[in-house]
């Protein structure tokens, strides 16, 4: 911040405050020539005004202001960005330019922010570190974070707030958005599987297929899918969906078992990600699908992943 | 002149009360205008897109600012929740601010990337869907809604002849293309995905 505005604020502020008790001054002085507690020479609808000075308590409370506002503007930032006053108090770290400088600023910050931050940290971050880290300072294995309800409850709670959006409050998801609790998994269900997909999320792409298949060739591979997971259907309609399947099986496998490696599901089983009723499936087949799971690691960071991704692992693993 | 004059006045008594106001206005908010903090982008700060920009207005016209902050204050309580709290330098090019004032709902400054293109959808079709205590309204109509891409560009021209933000020539020329066609819904989404990408 230039000089220039340091004076502009400082004349300012000065000047207000000290003309705040120069005006006070004045008008505590008699000036209008009358005794006090004399008449004054003029009514207001026939109502006489007395010359009473200013009471003593609120003159008294106006100095106080006044000396208080002089205290203030010394104590904390006032007059310059470039001093934080007597206290050496700021807020938060506003000058830092991206994540890594702010990151960078909080380790030796005093902002009132970052004290919070740190207070927090003594209170809760051994608590924490505790649920997480074993004694060596590595990370539990998941499989054992899951046996600790201590822990769970706490990625419940995280879990909450972070997932339950798409996931549901009780991680039976929605249309489009998994179910964690069947054991019916698209990527893995293997502890670090989990938490590789909540740390840089997933992006499954099934593309779609109207174009190279045909309306007719739609609807003749959703029945031999619906055939796969067990359905009734036509027979015939089926056999040329079969042969039509050869395409899908790159992800899906020739049997209909799907893919994990490209998060394709397994179709041979009753779990329906966009529903399975006829119409749902050749929605599918015809459009294609875009299942992204977002990418948590930046956000919460690993710590707090390592645990949502026990309390997953736990849901389907009791 | 006479106190007597000042007190009988009322015009002049209003005139010399803004006067004083304004002493607080002069010195705590003129300087900011000017403050290198508050006019220099962060350094991953880039404009919005041709879609975003229409989604943005989208996001006016709707009224989401009246329900939705974006703006995360330096508290814990606020940064656990929403991530890193709002820098000046994030919003150097946002004219006007969508800060807000009311959280009915969350936060959004920061909520790009959170959420899949999917989930809005769903989301803005029906909040209901996907988050079953929800008092949001939907908002159906956004999909159906066609962009024309009119005033894309002009839009984009002032943005960077006014506030200096750096569009090309090219971002201007490629606008209208940019969205003509795309649905609101699209581009609402698109501006929601990219809100907070500075800070990430």
């Amino acid at each position: 911040m230039s000089i220039f505005w340091t004076i502009w604020i400082s004349a300012i502020t000065l000047t207000v405050i000290i003309g705040c008790a120069v005006l006070l001054r004045a008008a505590n002085k008699n000036n209008t020539g009358v005794k006090e507690g004399d008449p004054m020479p003029h009514t207001f609808d026939g109502i006489q005004e007395l010359n009473n000075p200013l009471p003593k308590w609120w003159v008294g409370l106006f100095w106080f202001t006044i000396v208080i506002a002089l205290i203030y503007s010394f104590a904390f930032p006032s007059y310059t960005a470039n001093w934080n006053g007597l206290l050496g108090w700021s807020s938060s770290e506003q000058s830092v330019k991206s994540k890594e400088e702010s990151a960078k600023a909080a380790a030796t910050s005093h902002s009132q922010y970052q004290r919070e931050m740190n207070e927090a940290e003594i209170k809760y971050g051994e608590v924490f570190k505790k649920l997480v880290y074993t004694d060596a300072d590595v990370y539990k294995d998941i499989e054992l974070i899951a046996q600790d309800p201590e822990a769970v409850k706490v990625g419940q709670r995280l879990f909450l707030q972070n997932c339950a959006q798409c996931h549901g409050s009780d991680a039976r998801g929605g249309k489009g958005f998994p179910n964690l609790t069947d054991n019916d998994w698209l990527y893995g269900g293997e502890a670090l599987t989990i938490k590789e997909t909540l740390m840089h999320g997933r992006n499954g792409v099934m593309v779609a297929w109207k174009d190279i298949l045909g309306e007719d060739g739609v609807k003749e591979v959703a029945t031999y899918v619906l055939q796969l997971s067990g359905r009734r259907v036509n027979d015939l309609d089926a056999q040329a969906g079969k042969e039509r399947f050869v395409v899908c099986a790159a992800c899906h496998g020739a049997d209909g078992t799907g893919g994990q490696a490209f998060g394709a599901p397994n179709l041979t089983d009753k779990v329906w990600l966009y529903g399975g009723s006829r119409k749902a499936v050749e929605d599918t087949i015809r459009n294609g699908r875009n299942g992204v799971m977002p990418a948590w690691g930046e956000v919460l960071g690993e710590d707090k992943v390592h645990l949502i991704s026990a309390f997953v692992y736990s849901l389907s693993n009791k | 002149m006479k106190h007597e004059f000042i007190e009988k006045n009322v015009g002049l008594l209003a005139i010399f009360i803004i006067i004083a106001i304004s002493f607080g206005g002069l010195a705590q908010i003129t300087p900011l205008i000017f403050q290198k903090e508050t006019n220099e982008p962060v350094d991953t700060l880039r404009p919005y897109t041709a879609l975003e920009m229409e989604g943005r207005d989208i996001y006016i016209r709707e009224g989401c600012h009246v329900c939705h902050s974006q703006m995360i204050r330096p508290f814990r309580a606020e940064t656990e929740r929403y991530g890193h709290y709002s820098m000046a330098g994030e919003h150097v090019w946002e004219h006007p601010f969508l800060w807000g004032s009311k959280r009915t709902g969350p936060d959004l400054a920061r909520v790009g990337g959170r959420y899949s293109d999917a989930w809005h959808e769903v989301h803005l079709l029906n909040p209901r869907d996907v988050v079953p205590q929800s008092n949001m309204p939907g908002f159906p109509w956004l999909a159906t809604n066609l962009l024309t891409g009119e005033d894309t560009a002009a839009k984009l021209s002032i943005f960077k002849d006014h506030f200096s933000v750096p569009y090309t020539e090219d971002d201007i020329a490629g606008a209208k293309a940019a969205v003509e066609g795309k649905t609101e819904m699209q581009a609402l989404i698109a501006y929601l995905q990219s809100l907070g990408h500075a800070f990430k």
